[in-house]
């Protein structure tokens, strides 16, 4: 009979520790969902939903931890050195964390953290369709009358408004402008131009690839540089910029049409001044390439200036995409790209709202600028550049016309997903596995699936 | 009377049960039938799950935005099991049979062998894309060095030859546990067994072959079926190496990196969590299929000898 007895108060004891267990695991779903960074603050694992007396009005002194999701990894130490003491100087009260996520897996992360609850206080937000479906969702709160907010055009708040206007939801930031870094030293040593048309580039292409050099550096293996850094950033010279792109989501212009084909051709024209292999190159393999002095020309964007200048040890130079013809307009893809906006689960929303509107302020756009040279402040406010090839960048804005990439409002809304697929063919023409025609068809085809203009 | 009464109601079995069929049910059981119920549903604007039966399942194999990435998926990922089948398992058996002949320094080697199997994925990932890599990766001077320079290409980043390249590096990584399973088997067979064919006249060919061989059976079966569930619920390297687009053009895209695209999404595609509840439904169908087989068709029937 004792042995019953132990035997069942062990069995009860058991059962006790393990829906102890049990329990503890289901009412703390965001701890265990919570991927192990070691920058996570505390209050990311809170669990949002909790209404603690603090979180409306934090009594004096009290600090409130508020955590910036986003993709910028690059920017962590610019963001903890010189962008979060600034502010945090300003407001005491308010600490500000930066966590940053890896940018591929950005948006996925990011949907899993809102639906888990378990997202930081101020999101990050990816221009158009990726961040108006959050704040349909009810993830992202409004701004509309944020103070600050007053200092955007609408050009700058156009990738983060609702489609009628109504409602703003993040406060835009920074935009960059795509173009070709070259190796200075290398020009002057060839006595080579910088190119303007077509014609001019592949003069250049070929007298670099005469000397034996890498004329161009760039990978196809991770995809989206072939579309991103190649067919959105020569392309708008051959659709005219916002003209093309708004006769896309018109429905007058298909992707078969002359202007994309066109830019199609080029990208598989690039791709015998390629390095060797470059259908396994990588994005920072192409990067290093081009800052060890191991190829020439590199097309990409503005935001690779700060990596740049630190790594190159040659002088650089830039040129904006070649037009077609000498004379033609000039366009260039200057892409509203970056933007914060508030969690609408946030236990903090008065502290968001302080730290969002300080964001629209004057001060932030100067340090913002001066710190990450290559993203370009959206606000009205004057702001002075101090790097050299960021003020270059930003001079194109004067002789061209400016457009963005034509995949983000309103066509990558269904699928198959326009920019996903403009990656994949992009990819394949310059690896000659497809045709420019077939790119064009390919597309075009996916788009009407589901796109009636 | 009492004595009847106590093995009717064997407690020790419960007690001894208990911790495992708790943590497998809240860990385990109850998230699978969950993710099985999600594939049943459609989720509406706000969220709101609505039922739209097999649906889902009608819409991955005929709707053109899922079904040719799910047969490619499918496809993709017989090729990857196919490549270890037939690559990993022959060289792992060959490895274990050297081995269990001894020699001093088989212990080395063992060793050797199996410590990529203990390695990350991560760090195979990133050690096998720097030595295929055609800017700085040492394949290309080895491959010179030895007159068959002419043979290396940028092998990840072709179509055609990326899905074999990635399986490859695979079965480098884990050809240590077929080779482990093996051994103990063939290290299992007694000597006088192997003595009597000795005495027979029977060559080393032929003792393999008519007497290790058959006595090992259950362990081949054993391995393929790890083989098979383990390959189709791969993942980890793909998504290290080529991302979660599984490039160039999706030829590396097996079920894994597909049901990671559709439920989480990618880029500016949102995560759909029903349509991927509906792929790893599959994938646990196909699992389910394999392992039936495994069970019905081949388990029953392998003579398992007494040793």
């Amino acid at each position: 009979m004792r042995k019953f007895f132990t035997t069942v108060s062990l069995l009860v004891a058991l059962t006790l520790i393990l829906t102890a267990c049990g329990g503890g695991a289901a009412t703390q779903p965001p701890a265990a969902t919570q991927p192990p960074a070691a920058t996570e603050p505390p209050a990311a694992t809170e669990p949002p939903a909790a209404t603690e007396p603090a979180a409306t009005e934090p009594a004096a002194g009290e600090a409130v931890t508020l955590t910036i999701e986003s993709w910028r990894t690059d920017d962590l130490s610019i963001w903890e050195d010189t962008i979060i003491p600034a502010f945090e100087a300003k407001y005491p009260n308010i600490h500000v964390v930066f966590s940053p996520t890896n940018p591929p897996d950005y948006n996925g992360a990011l949907n899993t953290k809102l639906q888990g609850g378990t997202a930081g206080d101020l999101i990050t937000c990816r221009p158009f369709d990726a961040s108006l479906q959050l704040f349909q969702q009810g993830n992202l709160a409004s701004l509309n009358d944020l103070p600050g907010m007053e200092n955007f055009g609408d050009v700058a708040k156009s990738a983060w408004i609702t489609d009628d206007g109504s409602d703003v939801f993040c406060v835009p930031m920074a935009s960059v402008i795509h173009g070709f870094f070259y190796n200075k030293d290398k020009f002057d040593e060839l006595g080579l131009q910088e190119p303007t048309t077509k014609e001019e580039f592949f003069q250049v292409l070929q007298a670099l690839k005469d000397n034996g050099d890498t004329p161009l550096v760039m990978g196809t293996a991770d995809q989206w540089e072939s579309a991103t850094m190649g067919f959105q950033n020569i392309g708008p010279n051959y659709w005219q910029g916002e003209e093309g792109r708004q006769a896309l989501i018109a429905g007058t212009a298909k992707f078969t049409d002359e202007p994309y084909v066109k830019t199609w051709q080029d990208l598989a024209e690039w791709a015998p001044f390629l390095p060797e292999g470059y259908e396994a190159v990588k994005y920072p393999d192409a990067q290093s390439l081009f800052t060890l002095g191991q190829g020439v020309i590199y097309p990409t964007g503005s935001w690779e200036i700060s990596l740049f200048e630190k790594d190159a040890g040659f002088n650089m130079g830039i040129f904006p995409p070649y037009v077609e013809n000498a004379g033609d307009t000039c366009y260039i893809s200057d892409h509203t790209d970056i933007a914060v906006g508030m969690n609408a689960a946030s236990p903090h929303p008065e502290e968001a709202r302080t730290f969002l509107s300080w964001v629209a302020s004057e001060e932030f756009a100067t340090l913002y600028a001066n710190a990450l040279p290559g993203f370009f402040p959206l606000s009205n406010a004057q702001v002075t550049l101090d790097d050299p090839l960021a003020n270059e960048f930003l001079s194109w804005r004067q002789q061209c016309e400016s457009t963005i990439r034509n995949s983000y409002q309103i066509l990558s809304r269904g699928e198959p997903n326009l920019e996903n697929e403009l990656w994949r063919v992009s990819a394949g023409v310059m690896n000659g596995s497809i045709t420019p025609e077939q790119a064009g068809q390919e597309i075009q085809t996916g788009l009407e699936q589901w796109y009636k203009p | 009377m009492q004595q009847t009464k106590r093995r009717s109601f064997p407690i020790h079995i419960v007690v001894f049960l208990a911790p495992a069929v708790l943590l497998y049910t809240v860990f385990m059981v109850i998230p699978l039938i969950n993710s099985l119920r999600l594939s049943f549903f459609a989720l509406g604007n706000q969220s709101q799950q609505t039922f739209v039966g097999l649906q889902n399942y009608i819409k991955l194999f005929t709707d053109n935005n899922f079904a040719p990435f799910f047969w490619r998926a499918l496809r993709n990922n017989f090729v990857f099991f196919a490549v270890h089948m037939l690559v990993q398992n022959p060289i792992g058996l060959l490895l274990a049979a050297l081995l269990a002949e001894g020699g001093r320094i088989r212990n080395f080697f063992r060793t050797v062998i199996f410590m990529p199997t203990v390695l990350s994925v991560v760090i195979i990932g990133f050690i096998w894309q720097l030595i295929l890599n055609p800017l700085w990766g040492v394949a290309e001077g080895i491959l010179e060095s030895v007159g068959l320079g002419a043979w290396f290409g940028p092998w990840l980043g072709k179509p055609e030859t990326a899905l074999i390249t990635v399986s490859l590096i695979s079965v480098w990584q884990f050809v240590g546990i077929p080779m482990i399973l093996f051994y103990a088997a063939l290290i299992g067979i007694p000597e006088e067994l192997m003595e009597a064919a000795r005495v027979d006249g029977a060559s080393a060919w032929e003792a393999f072959w008519r007497i290790k061989f058959p006595l090992i059976l259950p362990t081949i079966g054993i391995v393929g079926i790890l083989t098979f569930v383990g390959n189709f619920n791969a993942f980890d390297l793909i998504y290290t190496m080529k991302g979660a687009n599984a490039g160039p053009d999706f030829s590396t895209d097996i079920m894994g990196t597909l049901f990671f695209r559709t439920f989480f999404g990618q880029q500016l595609q949102l995560g759909n969590p029903t349509m991927g509840a509906t792929v790893a439904a599959m994938m646990f169908l196909i699992i389910l299929t394999g392992v039936l087989l495994y069970t019905f068709l081949w388990a029953r029937r392998v003579q398992t000898y007494e040793m």
